[in-house]
This record gives structure tokens, C-alpha cells and sequence, in this order.
């Protein structure tokens, strides 16, 4: 337990004392709403489904999620190219809490960016249908940003450098985000890109977030907790599994 | 096994595909003493180091560390010895005492022994002055004591050091050297270091042992080693007998690592 407490603290402190690279990954998010939420929003608007800031803003509050999640759970190939991975790997703890902590850590950060973009889509305009379902949709944060920080770190303990990180931007992270109705809805899709984005775990997420924050989902939300949920916890083992199979 | 042999290793064997880092190497290291362990680079030095640590799988051989077996038991081995590694190992993004709680917590020093500790140990090191500011702001010197200091936090049995002196100017390395044969007298802690500065040795090291090509070729004191090569120097009886040729390191070895690695 108490390795899992410092190891999650540690993400926390390196979070808090990287301003800059908090607000630089506010920008984007905040681009995201600007451009899309006020371009797009006439044409939506004209095509009769509402208001775009408000489809939008959930989806831009889980890609943020995503993002900073994933990323959390690389930085294992930074701590690996730095060598404090090894400091970690010669301690008496168990494997699992070690990814436990860093999961959990990389978690609270993306969960923390994500309340962040959360705010800032206010200044956009964009409203809560009911409050009460706030908390609701903390949790479901919580689980999307816990779902990709154990992705991150799977990935982390797969790969022994930055080189390939391009590749899983590119192919992994974009599609994950783009395949996930966080910015068109999924009503009305070609098949085949239909059943593409019911296999997107993103997809539970924004959903969830949709539901809970301005009442437009179209799954049911046990379904999305219980997609979201069984996913995490199977990144989870997987990372584990991958990170005990490191060798220094 | 003999009850004051803190180390035993027996028949190890360590193979990256088709080539054999260590082949076969047994030699044990008494409680108490500071044992140098010696080669050219690529020899294996590093590779034996990380399998006393748990941090590589032999292929064969087994590996005892104050009575632990390390392959089967990996958590009390891990309790038992503190290392300071060839390469930095600390977060720069936290302050020098982070570092040190850090390493306190993981090991389960008990929060009231941790404090006084981590005080004492930075106090040794000279650097407590200098503990609320981040490790990256330290220069290579201040990094390697903060991590004798670290590695030293949980009381280990067993203290390796892999070229703790690498790189460092001569007051440094003086210094350095100083502490570990404090510690070795003040805390009854077996030291277990490489280096290629065998002036160290000569001045320190109760016993050496030289590995060459995965093959320990000779062991005991620094005196039955000159002895035994009839050399003046330890510098000498070490050419003697591992040639004077240069040795790369084995780049080989390393990416073939890397590739086992990666289809795990």
C-alpha cells in the first residue's frame, strides 16, 4: 500500500511543478473547443442537431483525458532512458504495485487536466443539463483516465525508447480519438466505421460523459461502466504482466 | 555453504542467444570485506552484477545473497543489499530528500527510523545543506553521493557499487572512497564494487577477483595476485592477464539484449 502511495505521489509532484507543460496541453483542448465549437457549430446548428458546444465539449474533456493519461503511462521509457526505473525494479514491492502506483498517479493527473478542461469549456459557453449528475460524471472521468494511463503503461513497458512513439501516436492514440464520436456523433455512420467505433473503448467514454453532462447519450451507462471497468482492469494485468517481464 | 560467506555464486551461466556473457563462474564474497571485481569492459562485470541484483535471469547456476536464495526469493533478497549503479538512477525532477523518502517508503524503513536516517546519511554525504533542491541542478559528484546516501537507507547487507568513481575528479573519488570504508567499519557492510581505476583497489579491497570473457581467470588479495604474476603493481598483474589489447564494449551482447527483450 505504501509503495503504491509513493509511487503515486511522485507522478502528482512531477505533475505539479511542470507548469508549462500543463498549459501547453490546455492549449490544444482549448483550440479544439474554439475552433470546432464555433466553426462547425452554424452548420450543426443548421443541420438541426443543436448546439455543437455542447456535443463537443464532452468529447474534448475525454480527448485531454486520453492524452495526458496515455502520455502518463509512457513516461516509464523515460524514466527507463533515465535510469530511475532500475531504482524501482531492484525494490523489495511487487511488480503489480508498482504499476498500480504509476496507473493511479498517471490517472489523478489526467483526471485533474480533464476537471481543468472541464471548467474552461464554460467560457465557451458550454452548460451542465443537470448538476446532480456531476458526481456521475467525475467517476466516469476517473475511469477513462484510468483505462488509458494503464494502456500508457503497457505501452510503456513494451517499447525501450522514444522511437516508436510517433508510431503509437499516430497509430493508436489519433485513431482511438477520432474513431470515438468525441467530435461527429456515431448516428447515421457508414457500417463498417459503425462497428469500428463500438470496438473504441473511447467511444464508452465520451458516451458516458455525453449522458452525464448534457443528457446525449445513446448506450446505456451501465454498458459504458461495465465496458470501461473491464477494460481498464484487463490493461492493467496486461501491463503488469509486461512490466515484470523487464530486464535491465 | 559457509556460514560467513555472504555471497556464493555456483556454476553461473548467462547466455544473450548465441553468446555467452558469463560462462560458468563460481566464487563466493565473506561477510564484512570489500571485494573488488575486476575486467575489462565486456567482460561481464555488469551482467554478474545485475543477476546478484535480480534485475537479470541467469540462464544456469545458483546465486545465494545473505543466505537468500536470489532467484526463488527476490523480495528479501532485494531487502538485503543497496546498490549504486553504473548509470544515474535518481528522479532530477524531485528535491535531493525526495530521492531519499522515495527509497525510504519503497523499502519500508519505518517513518521515525527514516527521518533520523536520511538526516544522517545526508549529513555524511555533505549534502544536506543541499537537500530541498532538485537532483538536476547537482553535478555528477553531488548525484553519486546522493546515491551512496540512497542506497544505503535501508541498512543493506550487502552494498554494490558499479564504477562509483567513474568520471569523477580525484578529491571526489577520495571522498568516496572515504565513506565506504567508513561504512564498511561503522555498519559491518560487505562491499561488492567494480572499477577499472586499480589504484582503488590496491588501497581498499580486501580480496579481488578478474573476470575475463565470462571467465573468472584469477581471485584472491591484491598481494597473492601481484605474487602470483610477479608484477609490481596491481595495474601490471591485471595487463598481464588480460592482454594489453583494447576491448570494445560488447555492442553485441547489448542489442542482442535489447532484441530478446523486445519479443518478450
Amino acid at each position: 500500500m505504501k509503495a503504491i502511495y509513493i509511487l503515486w505521489l511522485r507522478q502528482i509532484k512531477r505533475y505539479s511543478r511542470t507548469r508549462s507543460r500543463i498549459i501547453g496541453s490546455l492549449a490544444q483542448p482549448l483550440l479544439f473547443l474554439v475552433a470546432l465549437g464555433f466553426g462547425f457549430g452554424p452548420i450543426y446548428q443548421k443541420a438541426g442537431q443543436g448546439n455543437y458546444i455542447e456535443f463537443i465539449a464532452p468529447g474534448v474533456i475525454a480527448m485531454s483525458i486520453l492524452f495526458t493519461a496515455i502520455f502518463s503511462g509512457i513516461e516509464i521509457i523515460w524514466d527507463r532512458q533515465f535510469g530511475f526505473l532500475k531504482e524501482t525494479l531492484v525494490a523489495p514491492v511487487s511488480r503489480v504495485s508498482i504499476m498500480v502506483g504509476r496507473t493511479l498517479g498517471g490517472a489523478t493527473i489526467a483526471f485533474i487536466q480533464g476537471t481543468i478542461v472541464l471548467t474552461l469549456s464554460f467560457l465557451v459557453g458550454f452548460r451542465i443539463e443537470n448538476l446532480y449528475l456531476l458526481p456521475v460524471a467525475f467517476v466516469f472521468m476517473f475511469l477513462i483516465a484510468l483505462l488509458f494511463a494503464g494502456l500508457g503503461a503497457m505501452i510503456g513497458s513494451l517499447l525501450d525508447d522514444m522511437q516508436g512513439f510517433q508510431l503509437i501516436m499516430n497509430f493508436l492514440v489519433m485513431p482511438i480519438f477520432f474513431l470515438s464520436g468525441a467530435i461527429f456523433p456515431l448516428q447515421g455512420l457508414p457500417k463498417i466505421l459503425n462497428i469500428i467505433t463500438m470496438f473504441d473503448p473511447m467511444t464508452y467514454g465520451v458516451d458516458a460523459l455525453r449522458g452525464t453532462l448534457v443528457h446525449m447519450s445513446h448506450l446505456s451507462l451501465l454498458l459504458d461502466f461495465g465496458v470501461l471497468a473491464v477494460i481498464s482492469l484487463a490493461f492493467l494485468s496486461l501491463g503488469t504482466y509486461f512490466f515484470s517481464k523487464i530486464q535491465a | 555453504m559457509t556460514e560467513d560467506n555472504i555471497i556464493e555464486i555456483t556454476n553461473l551461466v548467462k547466455r544473450f542467444d548465441k553468446v555467452t556473457a558469463v560462462n560458468d563462474i563460481s566464487f563466493s564474497v565473506k561477510r564484512g570485506e570489500i571485494f573488488a571485481f575486476l575486467g575489462p569492459n565486456g567482460a561481464g562485470k555488469t551482467t554478474t552484477i545485475k543477476m546478484l541484483t535480480t534485475l537479470l535471469e541467469p540462464t544456469e547456476g545458483k546465486i545465494s545473497l545473505n543466505k537468500h536464495d536470489v532467484l526463488t526469493n527476490q523480495s528479501a533478497t532485494r531487502s538485503s543489499f543497496g546498490i549504486v549503479f553504473q548509470d544515474p538512477s535518481l528522479d532530477e525532477e524531485l528535491t535531493a530528500y525526495e530521492n531519499m523518502e522515495f527509497h525510504g517508503v519503497l523499502y519500508d524503513v519505518p517513518k521515525n527510523i527514516r527521518k533520523n536516517r536520511i538526516e544522517e546519511l545526508l549529513r555524511f554525504v555533505e549534502l544536506w545543506d543541499r537537500k530541498d533542491d532538485y537532483v538536476k541542478t547537482f553535478s555528477g559528484g553531488m548525484k553519486r553521493r546522493l546515491e551512496i546516501a540512497r542506497g544505503l537507507l535501508h541498512h543493506p547487507k550487502v552494498f554494490f557499487l558499479d564504477e562509483p568513481t567513474l568520471g569523477l575528479d580525484p578529491q571526489t573519488r577520495n571522498h568516496i572512497w572515504q565513506y565506504i570504508e567508513h561504512l564498511n567499519e561503522t555498519e559491518d557492510i560487505t562491499v561488492f564494487f567494480t572499477t577499472h581505476y586499480m589504484e582503488e583497489v590496491e588501497h581498499v579491497a580486501d580480496r579481488v577477483a578478474i573476470i575475463d570473457h565470462g571467465k573468472i581467470i584469477m581471485q584472491g588479495t591484491v598481494d597473492e595476485i601481484k605474487k602470483k604474476n610477479n608484477a609490481p603493481t596491481l595495474e601490471a598483474a591485471f595487463l598481464h592477464l588480460t592482454g594489453k589489447e583494447m576491448r570494445e564494449e560488447s555492442a553485441e551482447g547489448m542489442s542482442l539484449m535489447h532484441r530478446r527483450w523486445r519479443k518478450r
